[in-house]
């Protein structure tokens, strides 16, 4: 049940949110650099990297969940052990996947 | 064709044939997303600082350009599909269940209008 409400809440919070931040980014690159700064400037501050870290969480966790949902559209891993298994480690995968990402931007 | 009562007036019909090609075309527009989605993480990673020179040069070449354009296409669509689960899901009067469809049309389809609009403006070099 918990993959199936982040898989949904992960999806439809990146099309209400992600897709905004994207057309945002999209947009002030076609502004020009004076308005790509403003851009910048608030997705640099405190409550943009929360936003941007919650959104690459939402990436990877749909990600994950939405692979496990093409193994199961093929009809495989619906032994009880094998989905509580890929149930659980697909979240976790993706956590592990955020933190890498982060890693190699913050350490690069 | 039944009494008037609600499984009378569709029993015998069939299915609608709709809710199969949704459930396809979520799946197409899920592998897009899927490939072009590595590709962007892959490129955000890539290019170093996302600073405006560095990322407006990066999206005047034509594969990213090419690439992001069918990122909007394929993300903006496969978005639409899941927010109409939700809608379907969530609202139920019949009006406003409407209204709201009518609405996320009219989002998702100006919202990658801009999106494509943006890339082209990069691309082609009309920028400020």
């Amino acid at each position: 049940m918990l993959a199936s409400i982040l898989h949904r809440v992960s999806g439809d919070g990146m099309a209400l949110v992600g897709l905004f931040v994207l057309l945002w980014w999209l947009g002030a690159l076609a502004s020009g650099p004076e308005y790509y700064e403003t851009f910048t400037g608030y997705m640099t501050s405190p409550l943009g990297y929360l936003v941007l870290v919650g959104l690459s969480w939402a990436f990877f966790t749909h990600l994950c969940s939405g692979l496990r949902h093409f193994v199961m559209d093929v009809g495989a891993g619906y032994e009880l052990d094998t989905n509580r298994l890929w149930s659980i480690a697909s979240p976790a995968i993706a956590v592990a996947l955020t933190a890498g990402f982060w890693a190699l931007i913050l350490l690069r | 064709m039944g009494n008037g009562t609600s499984i009378g007036k569709v029993r015998g019909l069939g299915s609608a044939h709709h809710g199969a090609h949704h459930w396809l075309v979520q799946r197409f527009t899920a592998v897009g997303n899927l490939v072009l989605s590595i590709w962007f993480i892959g490129s955000l990673l890539l290019l170093g600082d996302l600073s405006y020179a560095n990322v407006s040069a990066y999206f005047a070449k034509p594969v990213p350009a090419t690439a992001m354009t069918l990122l909007i296409v394929s993300v903006f669509w496969h978005a639409r599909l899941g927010l109409q689960v939700l809608i379907e899901d969530y609202v139920h009067t019949p009006g406003n269940k409407f209204a709201v469809l009518a609405l996320l049309n009219l989002a998702t389809l100006g919202g990658a209008a801009f999106g494509l609009f943006c890339v082209v403006r990069l691309a082609l070099g009309g920028a400020a």
